[in-house]
């Protein structure tokens, strides 16, 4: 059973405890400046956002395939069989490439770290893997649960059949880049509750793959053609030479 | 040598200026870290630090591999006199490339963990890899240099002997990285403006880095025979500025190719700065493609340099485009480099021309010339020791 959390903004309150517990969580402060803070940042793993008289939670999707995971040169961010992508920070040395790859803008940096920077982003509290996520737990309106993705999607299908009038009628990260462990529910279209229309439905990592899949052949390829070219007109140079001592300035 | 008090220059000023600016955000860099160094934010994570000094750094540097293919493998030995300032240059210009990641990695004392921390589905691993095994490549073509100019004959021949190996293996992993810098940007979908995202950027990037070696060849020469009053290898360049013209029309059809394939014509339609800089991107390179052709600009040295010039503007335009312009949009936040950020970049290009500059007074980086084309060479000077003198 791979952990997800579904997420749905018509339950959500916006009474910000998730941000709370997830604080302490990091050990990071939270302090009202903070709570007023609409976005994440690596003081602030999870934030609840205001669209007008909704609310919507910004954290890390945990797709499936992630693409932070498949550009990180260091193997410093991974999924895990259990669900949560992980940060291993002893590896990561800092090229930032998974915030430049994430689709969804989720890690972030601790820009202001001088010796130590790190990457900072929800870990679906893979501390803890056999009780409910943090957030999950302290919401009060189950807006916010942990379970099996399976499980959660047909959940979520089962609300939105209960008050159809309720839900725009799609679940958020089912398709998006090939699938994620956060689910989302919206009484809106997604990208008005701040939820990016752009996310391609494909695997993003595939996508390089394509790409990199070929290095085998044009290593191969590549040698065996210019170590031919390169015998070939040396052989030529030497014929040309045992032939005659005198054109040897020529050439 | 004599120690004497360099003379005031217009350069030698500028230079200074640029080197003290370079020190004081390297301090910044040092004290600070990257949050008072730059204007990088969790939006917008890369800066010029990647889009100048790598992705231009790196491809100006492919004269290297171009060149070494073109004599060594092709063999075409007339090419023989520009083969060395250009590994020289590729090898400046990679040893550079290091410097300046060591500036933007968050800890750069970690710069070794790809090495022994895989992960093979990365392309950012995979160039790590080839920069650094073409890195020491480029220092192997160039050793031999050193070991000619203190006269090591027996190391000078064992070099020699495995060369043809090290130079097959600098082309392949010229041609990996090369193109792999383009790949980084295949997992941008959505996120990378759709007048630069496509799945054909690995071999544009490819094709554009043959084409700047061949320019970088040709800037660079034009500017060493000012530099060290030298006669420029005039024929050498006019056939080099054809194959230029060649390759670069190549490139130039399959990027219009490419974004009507992809029936991306209608972006610049929209307002921005996108557009109106993908066209000047597109002018500096298809007017110097036709300036190209004109026998009367192949003619004339400086008609030929301005050509040139053009594209590699239009070349280092491009890859700002990718890097910066491109993915504004989609960050939600405008960048505009920091002063500290600026000044690293411009201190490390001219580190670039000043230790080019010393290497060539004191490494025979143009001695080939003499023993390939003794007419071209004899008269305009002979021995090393003259170039020194001729040097300001």
């Amino acid at each position: 059973m791979a952990r997800a959390i579904l997420y749905d903004s018509v339950l959500c309150v916006g009474c910000r405890q998730c941000e709370e517990t997830c604080s302490e969580r990091w050990k990071l402060p939270y302090t009202e400046k903070i709570a007023a803070e609409e976005k994440t940042s690596a003081h602030k793993i999870t934030a609840v956002r205001t669209h007008g008289e909704r609310f919507s939670r910004k954290l890390c999707m945990h797709c499936i395939d992630p693409a932070c995971a498949s550009v990180c040169p260091v193997a410093a961010l991974q999924k895990t069989e259990a669900g949560p992508v992980v940060y291993l920070e002893d590896r990561c040395m800092g090229c930032r490439y998974c915030m430049t790859a994430c689709p969804f803008q989720v890690p972030t940096y601790t820009w202001s770290e001088i010796l130590e920077p790190k990457v900072a982003k929800c870990d679906m509290c893979s501390d803890r893997l056999k009780e409910p996520t943090r957030c999950s737990e302290i919401c009060p309106t189950e807006a916010t649960i942990t379970g099996d993705r399976d499980e959660l999607i047909a959940k979520a299908r089962e609300r939105m059949k209960e008050s159809p009038d309720s839900y725009y009628p799609a679940i958020y990260g089912i398709e998006e880049v090939g699938g994620t462990s956060v689910l989302i529910l919206s009484a809106v279209p997604f990208d008005q509750i701040g939820f990016s229309k752009s996310i391609p439905k494909e695997n993003l990592p595939q996508t390089t793959w394509a790409a990199l899949q070929h290095i085998p052949n044009i290593v191969v390829s590549g040698s065996v053609l210019m170590g031919g070219i390169y015998w070939l007109n040396n052989r030529k140079e030497e014929v040309a030479r045992a032939e005659g001592e005198g054109r040897e300035g020529v050439k | 040598m004599k120690l004497t008090m360099p003379k005031i220059t217009f350069w030698r000023v500028v230079f200074a200026v640029i080197m003290m600016s370079g020190l004081a955000a390297t301090y910044i860099r040092v004290t600070q870290g990257l949050a008072g160094s730059s204007n990088l934010s969790d939006e917008f994570p890369w800066g010029i630090w990647i889009g100048f000094d790598i992705l231009c750094g790196v491809g100006l540097a492919a004269g290297g591999f171009t060149l070494a293919a073109i004599v060594h493998i092709f063999n075409l030995r007339e090419y023989k006199p520009v083969v060395r300032p250009a590994i020289l240059t590729a090898f400046l210009g990679y040893s550079l490339v290091v410097v300046a990641l060591m500036f933007d990695l968050g800890r750069p004392w970690r710069i070794w963990h790809p090495l022994i921390m895989w992960n093979p589905r990365s392309v950012m691993f995979e160039v790590g890899w080839c920069v650094t095994l073409y890195t020491t490549v480029l220092f192997l073509e160039f050793f031999p240099l050193v070991l000619e100019r203190f006269k090591l004959t027996k190391a000078h021949k064992i070099l020699k002997g495995v060369m043809p190996l090290i130079i097959i293996a600098g082309v392949i992993l010229s041609t990996l990285h090369q193109s792999s810098l383009g790949s980084l940007y295949l997992i941008m979908k959505g996120k990378l403006h759709p007048l630069w995202y496509s799945p054909l950027m690995p071999l544009l990037f490819y094709i554009s880095a043959i084409a700047v070696g061949l320019g970088m060849t040709i800037f660079e020469s034009w500017h060493s025979s000012k530099a060290f009053g030298r006669q420029l290898e005039w024929p050498l360049i006019q056939k080099l500025s054809r194959m230029l013209a060649v390759v670069l029309s190549l490139y130039v059809v399959m990027r219009l190719f490419d974004v009507t394939q992809r029936h991306a014509w209608v972006y610049l339609e929209q307002p921005g700065w996108e557009s109106k800089l993908f066209m000047l991107e597109m002018a500096l390179f298809i007017v110097p493609a036709l300036l190209l052709y004109r026998e009367k600009t192949r003619q004339n040295p400086t008609g030929l340099y301005i050509t040139v010039v053009m594209f590699l503007l239009g070349f280092v335009t491009n890859r700002l485009n990718i890097s910066l312009t491109g993915m504004e949009a989609s960050s939600g936040v405008t960048y505009i480099p920091k002063w500290t950020e600026v000044a690293v970049t411009f201190s490390i290009i001219a580190g670039g021309f000043a230790i080019f500059r010393l290497a060539a007074k004191n490494l025979p980086v143009f001695e080939a010339a003499e023993h390939e084309v003794p007419a071209a060479a004899n008269g305009s000077r002979g021995e090393l020791a003259s170039v020194n003198a001729t040097g300001d």
